[in-house]
C-alpha cells in the first residue's frame, strides 16, 4: 500500500498544533497499513520547519513558492492535485480547521476520493476506509465506512489526538519543484485581521462564570454577572451567547475565541461542542450546570449538576455572598 | 444579484433524549422538534440584506423530505423570494447532495451561492465547499463579512484564536455564512402567513435529470451512545443540598 500523506498546517510563521495531533494518528495507521507516512509542507521560506517535521516523519516533501505564502485553497488545491497524481497516496490527513473546511471537499470532488470530515477516529479495514465522527452536537458517535477507492481524504477532529512529540528519526526532506505557474485571480489572499484588543481578558481570570444558549436569553445576563463578581470572578460565553450579541466578541471561549485555563471554570447551559471544549479543558477544575444528564459537557466536567440553572443559580449566588 | 441559499431542516438535540433505532443505523426522529439548520438561517437572513442593496432575486433550495417545506417557508417569510425543494435521495451523504444541488443550480443564471458552514445534525461542513468544485467556481468558507464590488466579494473568513483573513473573490462563488454575521431579525406571524403565498417548486430527483452513482461515498454502518469513560461526578440532592455541595467545591478549589 502507499504512503500516507500529512499537509501541515502553518499560519503566521508557526506550524500549528493539529499538525503534530494528526502525526500520532498517521503513525498508527502507517503501522497498522505496513506502509510509511510523509509530511506535505507547502509554503514559502519554509525550510526550517522541515527540520523540525523531520524528526517527527520518515519523509517530508516541500514545494517552496511565493505564492504558497499564505493558505489560498486553490493554489493548494492545485499542489496537492499535481502531488498525489505523481505520489497516488493512500489516504491524505489533514485537520478538521479553518485550513482543511476550505480545502478537503473541493479537493475530494476533484480528485474522486471519498472524504470523511471531523473524524474522532480512523481505521482501515480490508483496505477500506473506516471512520467514527460525533454527530448531534456529540451525544451520538456514528461508524462510517467509505466505498472502495484508491485514495481517501479525512479532517480529522482538533484536540482528539495525542500529538507526537520529537522522536529520534531523521527523516528525509525532498524537495520538489512547485507546479504552480504564478497566483490565481479567483481567490486572493489580502491580509490578515487580527482580533482587537478591548476590555476584560478572560484569560487571566482565575474563576470563570462560563453561559451558554441554555440561558434562553439576555435578561439573565445580570444574574450571572453578579454571580461571577460574588465569586471573585470573571463572565464568559460560547459562541452562540457572542452570534446573538448577548455578550461581546472578547468573552467567547474556543477555537474561534480564546483558550482559557482557570482555576474554575463554571459551565451553565452549554453542551460541550468540541470548538468550545477543546479551548477550556485545560481548567483545573471544570463544574457544569446543564439540564441535559446527556450533554457531551458532563464528560469533561469533574463535577456536574443536572438541573434548570434557574433553579440552581439564585441559591448559588445566597450561598456564595455568605461564603464571603 | 441572483443569490441561492442552501438550507437544510434538521432536528433539535441539544435539549432532547435521544433513542436510537432498532436499526442502529440512526436516532429516533418522531420524538424531535426540527427546524432550519442554524447557519442557513444567517445565511438566508445575509442573502436578503445583500438583496436590499443589489436588488434581484433571494432563491431558498433544499433537497429533502416533504416536510422540509416548513423551514422553506421559514424562509421566505424571512424575506426569500421563492423556494425549491427536491425530493430527498435515501440515503444522505455529503457528495450527493452537492451533486443534486448542483445539478439544479446549474439550470439558472446566478451570482451568488450561500451555504452554511455546517449541517447542526451531522456537521461535515463539506456541502458548500464541494459543491464550488461540481460548479467550477471559486469558494470561501467560515465567511463572516461579505463586501460585494463590480464582479468581485471582498469576504472575511474566519480562522482560529480570533483570528480572521481578508480574501477577495470573483462572482459567480459559494460562500459558506459562519453564525454571528448578521444579526436575525423577528419574523412576524404576518410575515409566515405572507409566504405561504410565495412559490415552491417540488421536484424529483428523476425530473432534474440526475441519475444518483453507487456507491455512495460514505455510508453509516451503526451509530452509538459515545463510551462514558470519565464522567463528572453528578452532585445529588435538593437544589439546597446540591447548592451547598458546589460551595464546597468551589472554596476547596478556590483556595488550593
Ligand atoms: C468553525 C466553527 C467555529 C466555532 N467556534 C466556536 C467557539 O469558539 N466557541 C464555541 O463555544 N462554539 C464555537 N462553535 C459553535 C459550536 O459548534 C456550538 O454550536 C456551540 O458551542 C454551542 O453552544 P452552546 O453549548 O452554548 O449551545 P447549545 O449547543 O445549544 O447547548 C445549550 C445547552 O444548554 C442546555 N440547557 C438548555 N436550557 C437549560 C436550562 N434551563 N438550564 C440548564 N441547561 C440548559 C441544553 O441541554 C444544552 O446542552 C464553532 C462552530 C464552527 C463551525
Ligand atoms: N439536504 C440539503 N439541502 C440543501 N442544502 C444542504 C443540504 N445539506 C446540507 N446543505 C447545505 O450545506 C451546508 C453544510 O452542510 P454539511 O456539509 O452537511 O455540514 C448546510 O449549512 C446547507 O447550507
Amino acid at each position: 500500500m502507499s504512503d500516507i500523506f500529512i499537509l501541515v498546517e502553518h499560519r503566521q510563521g508557526k506550524i500549528r498544533d493539529i499538525t503534530y495531533e494528526i502525526f500520532g494518528l498517521a503513525e498508527s495507521l502507517a503501522n497498522q497499513q505496513g506502509t510509511s507516512f510523509t509530511a506535505v509542507l507547502l509554503g514559502h521560506d519554509v525550510k526550517s520547519f522541515a527540520d523540525d517535521l523531520s524528526r517527527r516523519a520518515p519523509k517530508v516533501l516541500v514545494i517552496e513558492d511565493e505564492n504558497l505564502e499564505h493558505f489560498n485553497s486553490v493554489l493548494y488545491q492545485k499542489t496537492l492535485s499535481s502531488l498525489i497524481s505523481k505520489y497516488q497516496p493512500s489516504l491524505l490527513l489533514m485537520g478538521h480547521s479553518a485550513f482543511g473546511m476550505d480545502l478537503a471537499p473541493s479537493l475530494s470532488v476533484e480528485k474522486d476520493f471519498p472524504l470523511v470530515t471531523d473524524c474522532i477516529g480512523l481505521t482501515f479495514e480490508e483496505g477500506k476506509l473506516k471512520a467514527t465522527r460525533s454527530i448531534y452536537g456529540g451525544k451520538v458517535n456514528a461508524s462510517v465506512s467509505l466505498r472502495e477507492s484508491k485514495g481517501y481524504i479525512a479532517t480529522l477532529r482538533p484536540g482528539i489526538f495525542p500529538p507526537k512529540m520529537h522522536g529520534e528519526i531523521k527523516g528525509r526532506i525532498v524537495m520538489e519543484a512547485s507546479p504552480l505557474e504564478g497566483g490565481v485571480d479567483v481567490k486572493k489572499f489580502i491580509e490578515y485581521i487580527e482580533a482587537p484588543i478591548t476590555g476584560e481578558d478572560i484569560t487571566q481570570a482565575e474563576i470563570l462564570v462560563s453561559i451558554g444558549q441554555g440561558i434562553g436569553g439576555p435578561e439573565h445576563i445580570p444574574m450571572f454577572e453578579e454571580l461571577a463578581i460574588r465569586l471573585g470572578g470573571t463572565i464568559s460565553c460560547s459562541r452562540p451567547v457572542v452570534d446573538r450579541n448577548w455578550l461581546p466578541k472578547e468573552r467567547q471561549v474556543g477555537i474561534s475565541g480564546k483558550t482559557v485555563k482557570p482555576k474554575i471554570y463554571l459551565a451553565i447551559g452549554i453542551s460541550g461542542a468540541f470548538q468550545h471544549v477543546t479551548a477550556m479543558q485545560g481548567s483545573d477544575t471544570i463544574i457544569a450546570i446543564n439540564k441535559d444528564p446527556r450533554a457531551p459537557i458532563f464528560s469533561v466536567a469533574d463535577y456536574g449538576i443536572v438541573d434548570d440553572f434557574q433553579n440552581v443559580i439564585p441559591i448559588l449566588k445566597e450561598k456564595i455572598s455568605d461564603m464571603k | 444579484m441572483n443569490i441561492i441559499v442552501c438550507v437544510k431542516r434538521i432536528p433539535k438535540t441539544a435539549e432532547a433524549d435521544i433513542f436510537i433505532e432498532k436499526d442502529n443505523k440512526d436516532i429516533k426522529k418522531d420524538n424531535l422538534v426540527f427546524a432550519l439548520n442554524d447557519w442557513d438561517g444567517y445565511a438566508v437572513r445575509e442573502a436578503v440584506l445583500l438583496k436590499e442593496k443589489f436588488e434581484g432575486e433571494v432563491i431558498v433550495l433544499t433537497v429533502g423530505p416533504d416536510e422540509s417545506k416548513e423551514v422553506l417557508t421559514r424562509c421566505l417569510a424571512m424575506g426569500a423570494d421563492r423556494a425549491i425543494r427536491i425530493e430527498e435521495p435515501i440515503p444522505n451523504d455529503g457528495r450527493l447532495i452537492a451533486e443534486t444541488l448542483a445539478k439544479v443550480i446549474q439550470t439558472g443564471p446566478f451570482d451568488l451561492i450561500l451555504t452554511g458552514v455546517q449541517a447542526e445534525d451531522d456537521g461535515w461542513g463539506q456541502v458548500g465547499v464541494a459543491l464550488a468544485q461540481i460548479l467550477g467556481i471559486p469558494h470561501a468558507s467560515i465567511v463572516t463579512h461579505i463586501h460585494i464590488e463590480g464582479g468581485k466579494a471582498k469576504v472575511r473568513r474566519e480562522l482560529e484564536g480570533g483570528l480572521e483573513e481578508l480574501l477577495e473573490i470573483k462572482l459567480p462563488a459559494v460562500l459558506t455564512i459562519q453564525t454571528g454575521i448578521n444579526e436575525p431579525k423577528y419574523v412576524s406571524l404576518a410575515a409566515i402567513l405572507e409566504a405561504e403565498d410565495k412559490e415552491t417548486k417540488e421536484m424529483t430527483l428523476e425530473e432534474i435529470g440526475f441519475s444518483p452513482r453507487e456507491p455512495l461515498d460514505a455510508t453509516i454502518d451503526q451509530v452509538s451512545f459515545p463510551p462514558t469513560g470519565k464522567r463528572a461526578e453528578i452532585l445529588k440532592g435538593t437544589p439546597d443540598e446540591v447548592v451547598g455541595q458546589l460551595t464546597e467545591i468551589i472554596k476547596r478549589k478556590k483556595g488550593s
